[in-house]
């Protein structure tokens, strides 16, 4: 299907050509970037919300009892859910949306799952475009869910605006909550599972790691209690969300992080042309076999090597 | 063109029976076969796995039925299917159902039927020589 009949489709909410579109992105069919690059200036309306945090805190029923309360305030809400790909086969189970099913009938709910195709930090390479076509949609809140995150899965803060990192009573002392990576990114922590045993002192293992942090910082992530099962602590939890958009918005933070994202992405977009350029000439011919045979037996340094195709490469670009 | 297709599967369980154990070894296998595998657990509505099957756009839908509601819930999930443009899916169903009910299913549109005792082996090939990517 040509890429401008599927943008059509996409700015008019049509689910199943947001469907083929994410798909083809990410499949990194090239129709993708061209579907993209027409749908990019009807992006960057939607609060794009992370929520991550460790295999089994309950991330999935969390996002399902989120959208419940949204739509009771009568936002649209997209879902991407990220689920590891097998480092053998390739191959992936994605069951978070056997947690979503209450929204499976409603129109104005769009739940994609998605593998992360080997790629690492907690996202697929094609969550951000992916998030950005459900934006480009019409969705007023997206929410991202990372894979089960271990600490340092934290690529989830490059792509949304709010990041909810969820944890259980029981999983480690207070040092894991002083260690560096996921602990870092929460805009709101939330203390899911409110019911098990230690849930208050997790909420104050976490408040003082947080008394402990010395960056001055005008936003301090509340520390929220919930039990996703029955829905307290809910509405409060999608409240502080909202709270956070308008703190973001009225220091100018909101401005200050889109400028870094746009210089982000532009770089890694930048960079990803450049070296697929790079090794589409050069894989397969000749001489690269041979320079690396030489390598190998020691007969050539792959720094030098590495400095010699690169000029190579800049001069035949120039020519 | 496209530098990195993946079958993608939907294995779901129409109607009321509660018992998942078949799906979800098959789900396993084609995951150990390097596809995709959204599974949507227990007791579906046709509406609920045709939205699923949509939504996700995948490539296979994998319907898996013991209650001997197939008769009911097959033709209908071909129909709404249909409706939603979707006629290019590679549906195949599995579970307990009797050899005198396939003709019928395969009419509407059911591409084949894997009983008990089917080698996991055969489900992944079926998939692979007919999925249309």
């Amino acid at each position: 299907m040509p890429a401008i009949k599927l943008v059509k489709g996409v700015l008019k909410g049509n689910r199943r050509d947001l469907a083929r579109l994410i798909t083809l992105i990410e499949n990194e069919h090239s129709s993708a970037a061209t579907a993209l690059s027409m749908l990019y200036k009807h992006t960057g309306n939607a609060h794009i919300v992370g929520v991550t945090g460790p295999p089994g805190s309950g991330k999935s029923t969390l996002v399902t009892r989120i959208t419940a309360e949204y739509r009771k305030r009568s936002k649209t809400i997209g879902i991407v859910c990220v689920d590891p790909s097998s480092p053998f086969t390739g191959g992936a189970l994605l069951g978070d949306r056997i947690r979503m099913q209450e929204h499976s009938l409603d129109k104005d709910v769009y739940v994609r799952s998605m593998s992360t195709r080997g790629h690492l930090g907690g996202l697929a390479r094609a969550t951000s475009d992916a998030v950005r076509a459900i934006d480009a949609s019409g969705k007023d809140i997206v929410i991202v869910e990372t894979v089960g995150a271990g600490q340092s899965e934290v690529q989830v803060v490059e792509v949304a605006h709010t990041v909810i990192v969820a944890d259980v009573p029981g999983a480690g002392d207070d040092i894991q909550a002083i260690k560096a990576g996921i602990m870092e990114i929460a805009d709101i922590f939330v203390v899911n599972k409110a019911d098990y045993p230690g849930a208050d002192r997790k909420v104050i293992e976490i408040n003082a790691m947080l008394d402990l942090d010395s960056r001055e910082r005008s936003w301090r992530p509340p520390v929220l209690l919930t039990n996703a099962l029955t829905g307290e602590g809910i509405p409060e939890l999608v409240d502080t969300i909202g709270a956070h958009m308008s703190y973001l918005q009225e220091t100018g933070l909101l401005k200050q992080k889109g400028l870094q994202r746009s210089r982000d992405e532009l770089e890694q977009i930048m960079e990803y042309k450049l070296t697929n350029e790079l090794f589409t000439r050069l894989r397969g011919t000749p001489e690269y076999e041979q320079a690396i045979k030489k390598i190998a037996g020691r007969n050539d340094d792959p720094y030098s090597v590495a400095e010699r195709l690169i000029a190579d490469f800049l001069i035949s670009v120039r020519e | 063109m496209s530098s990195s297709k993946k079958i993608r599967v939907l294995v779901a369980k129409p109607g009321l029976d509660g018992h998942d154990r078949g799906a979800k070894i098959v789900a396993r296998a084609l995951r150990d076969a390097g596809m995709e595998v959204i599974y949507t657990g227990l007791r579906q509505t046709p509406e609920m796995i045709v939205e699923a099957a949509i939504s996700e756009d995948v490539n296979v839908i994998g319907l898996s039925i013991l209650s001997g509601a197939h008769n009911a819930l097959f033709p209908k999930i071909m129909e709404l299917l249909k409706a939603e443009g979707g006629d290019n899916i590679l549906v195949i169903g599995g579970g307990i159902i009797p050899h005198d009910d396939v003709p019928a299913l395969k009419a509407v549109g059911i591409a084949e039927v894997f009983g008990p005792g089917t080698p996991l082996a055969d489900i992944v090939g079926y998939i692979e020589s007919n999925v249309k990517l």
